[in-house]
């Protein structure tokens, strides 16, 4: 929720942008006119146009989040008025609590094994999908089926395909003769939170495959001809020609999943609400159990906050080293 | 929304200086129930059309909704001060806060004729001697198991002590049955089993005192606990039960039960209802089903008659017309009472339907209970919401092996420490 904030103050950055570059292009063509009145008209009409969604904005984003912040330095169990003030009090029990910096150390290891698993898989997928193979489209269809699926739903299917000794997997893996745990994948809390990341993976692998997809449509054929021409193989046209035009839409896919990772919620708590034994706890799923389960507003909001500035400081830091040679040009 | 913003800046913006907000005018009571299911959906509204007929100009506008709908409904309304008329109050810590914070009508003097004939029962939504709420079911927690695979298993007795529960245990896992589901995915299943312990284990001196007081140091606490890990160490359970919930599917702890997978199960006294929802020909167990209640620990200084549980109570909120209190007068009266008793939709508080409950199982429970020198709350809705949360944290993980009997009483009193 909160860092989602973070993602959508990017964008009004592009749109700033872009808006200038407008601006310019109508003050030379309209420099014989009335340059005056004509911006404060397009002012006027730039207004008219944001002020719907900068309001929606500000009530959806801006006030839960500074609600959230001062929240945090209340003890208030979610009604009468608010007038306990504990000063830094919730934050100090936040970091101090395992559950939570066991959560923050989950949400990480889920950021980067995302990232080093799905990077290759759908890099992997996207390439070989973009060959002219017979079925091509179903393939397609197939990987990007579970995307496009409510994350609830695919979360209940899952759970039960889960089920110890009754669930299809278990029940298809041991008439193979395959080991299964005594307690299931998801009661067995060394292994839970590796099977919530396989059910992730399966989930989000294909917006990954199709976003590699529409950037390979942009690599631009004369180049594969070119190479092709020199008598470079498949392997060669992909490593030295594919993959580096690829970069920019790799880059925004590691951004989006990083994101993604860190406020990751519905997933866990369908499949195992953050047990066995806080094996899979995330940020989001602690908070949510202190504020709506547990009342202690207070320390689900100093949670958040916290949340937020590490969702923030990434999105920030990311954007400086990494995307900024996208940007760059622009 | 914006409600709830204004209620953060002053006290009582919103539900206090606009009672429409509760509701409409002095003539319309909105009433929230739980019965969303036949019979006691019907029921409720042909109750509410007989107090209209009784009340002229009187409208009750009924709003029936699943459980967990109607809880997470409630927290947003405790949360805007715009609560409804008449409403549902589970007791304990969570109705002392909100008493505290001004959203509930003490009833004590309107209502006192019904809280006299209510009796004991009333004890669990009091807040310094002031009753907020009329409990109109109160039920206790035990065993509920199949029959035919007890029978199947060569027990013909339901255990008494924690040691035949063990024998038990042992011969249904000799003849291949799994002997308990256990939702521990909703950590209040596996609580229970830690309350009963303490309801043994303690003097129900030192239990009134813990709650009041928030002080675990009696030993009897660590016994609760030790008596739970001999439990857990016979390996009784369903596999995967860290993860199983309590009552949603045919794979929860309640449907393991009703589909005959397992031979019994420690919860409340809803689970012939929960049961029945969960098989297909809404019989549940049927005839299988028995009740044992949960067994004498060794050597513990509690009563073995005592019982551990909870109910429901009506509630009026502060703000609420006067025909609300005769609203919920009403359905404490012998005439709704029975009528509940009779669709079986509870266990009924006023002694003149105890007769009335036609379901064997459930009438065997209201004898029990009405044979209990008292009812023990249930620890997390006694505590509220923030130790009793922290103290359900604790015991599962004991049932995950990850916690010492130590360090659930460490844990709860730490967060009871934090409270104060």
């Amino acid at each position: 929720m909160t860092s989602q904030g973070a993602v959508t103050a990017a964008d009004p950055g592009a749109a700033v942008t872009r808006r200038a570059d407008a601006r310019r292009v109508t003050g030379r063509s309209g420099g014989t006119g009335r340059p005056g009145r004509d911006r404060t008209r397009k002012r006027l009409e730039i207004l008219f146009f944001v002020a719907p969604a900068l309001a929606l904005m500000a009530l959806f984003v801006v006030y839960p989040v500074f609600s959230a912040a001062r929240m945090s330095f209340y003890r208030w169990k979610g009604f009468g008025p608010m007038v306990d003030f504990v000063g830094l009090q919730n934050y100090v029990r936040v970091l101090a609590d395992d559950v939570f910096t066991d959560a923050v150390v989950h949400n990480f290891i889920i950021v980067f094994a995302s990232i080093l698993v799905q990077l290759p898989l759908g890099l992997a997928l996207a390439l070989l999908l973009n060959r002219r193979i017979r079925g091509r489209g179903l393939l397609r269809t197939i990987i990007f089926v579970p995307y496009v699926l409510a994350e609830v739903i695919a979360g209940v299917v899952w759970f039960q395909l889960l089920q110890p000794r009754s669930g299809l997997l278990e029940t298809m893996l041991t008439s193979v003769g395959f080991p299964v745990p005594e307690q299931g994948f998801l009661g067995t809390p060394d292994l839970a939170l590796v099977t919530v990341f396989v059910v992730l993976t399966w989930k989000y692998l294909g917006l990954a495959v199709l976003l590699f997809l529409a950037g390979l449509q942009g690599v631009p054929d004369e180049l594969h001809e070119a190479a092709q021409l020199d008598g470079a193989s498949w392997w060669q046209v992909q490593r030295r020609i594919a993959v580096p035009l690829l970069a920019p839409t790799i880059r925004t896919w590691v951004f989006l999943s990083m994101i993604g990772s860190l406020q990751l919620f519905d997933m866990v708590w369908i499949l195992t609400g953050g047990g066995p034994a806080n094996a899979t706890t995330t940020m989001a799923t602690y908070l949510v159990s202190q504020g709506t389960q547990r009342s202690n507003f207070g320390i689900a909001g100093a949670a958040s906050v916290v949340l937020f500035l590490i969702g923030f400081a990434m999105a920030v830091a990311y954007q400086f080293l990494v995307l900024r040679r996208d940007t760059k040009d622009a | 929304m914006l409600c709830s913003s204004a209620v953060l800046l002053t006290a009582t913006a919103c539900g206090g200086g606009d009672s429409s907000a509760s509701g409409g005018d002095d003539n319309t009571i909105t009433w929230w129930h739980n019965s969303n299911n036949e019979p006691g959906k019907g029921y409720y509204e042909q109750v509410a059309a007989d107090f209209e007929a009784a009340n002229p100009g009187v409208t009750v506008e009924v709003v029936a909704m699943a459980h967990e709908d109607m809880v997470d409904k409630l927290e947003a309304a405790f949360q805007s001060g715009d609560v409804p008329d008449v409403y549902m109050e589970r007791g304990g810590g969570e109705l002392a806060d909100h008493v505290e914070a001004g959203l509930v009508r003490d009833l004590s003097e309107d209502a006192s004729e019904e809280i006299d004939k209510i009796g004991g029962s009333v004890a669990g939504w009091q807040v310094e001697d002031q009753t907020y709420a009329l409990p109109f079911s109160v039920g206790v927690v035990g065993f509920w198991y199949n029959t035919e695979l007890f029978q199947q298993a060569g027990i013909t007795a339901p255990p008494a002590t924690m040691e035949e529960l063990t024998a038990a245990i042992e011969t249904l896992k000799g003849a291949g049955i799994t002997p308990i589901s256990l939702g521990a995915g909703d950590k209040w299943p596996a609580a229970h089993y830690w309350y009963y312990a303490a309801v043994r284990a303690c003097s129900e001196d030192v239990l009134t005192d813990a709650v009041t007081s928030l002080d675990f140091t009696d030993p009897c606490f660590v016994q609760a606990g030790e008596e739970v890990q001999t439990l857990i160490d016979t390996e009784p359970f369903n596999p995967g039960f860290l993860t199983t919930p309590a009552q949603e599917g045919a794979t929860s702890a309640s449907g393991l039960l009703a589909t005959g997978q397992v031979a019994m199960e420690l919860t409340g006294h809803w689970e012939p209802g929960v049961m029945q929802g969960l098989t297909e020909d809404g019989q549940g167990l049927g005839a299988k089903t028995g009740w044992f209640p949960f067994p004498a620990v060794e050597g513990g200084e509690g009563d073995p008659q005592a019982q551990l549980g909870g109910g429901d109570a009506w509630a009026v909120a502060q703000e609420a017309p006067d025909a609300a209190v005769d609203l919920v007068k009403y359905l404490l009266s012998d005439e709704v009472q029975t009528g509940f008793a009779e669709n079986d939709m509870g266990l009924p508080t006023n002694p003149a339907a105890s007769g009335s409950v036609s379901d064997p199982a459930l009438a065997q429970l209201l004898e029990v209970r009405d044979a209990a020198p008292y009812v023990q709350l249930y620890f997390d809705t006694a505590f509220g919401a923030s130790v009793g949360g922290a103290m359900n944290d604790a015991i599962a993980l004991q049932f995950a092996g990850e916690a010492t009997p130590q360090d659930i009483v460490d844990q709860t009193q730490q967060a009871a420490d934090q409270e104060q």
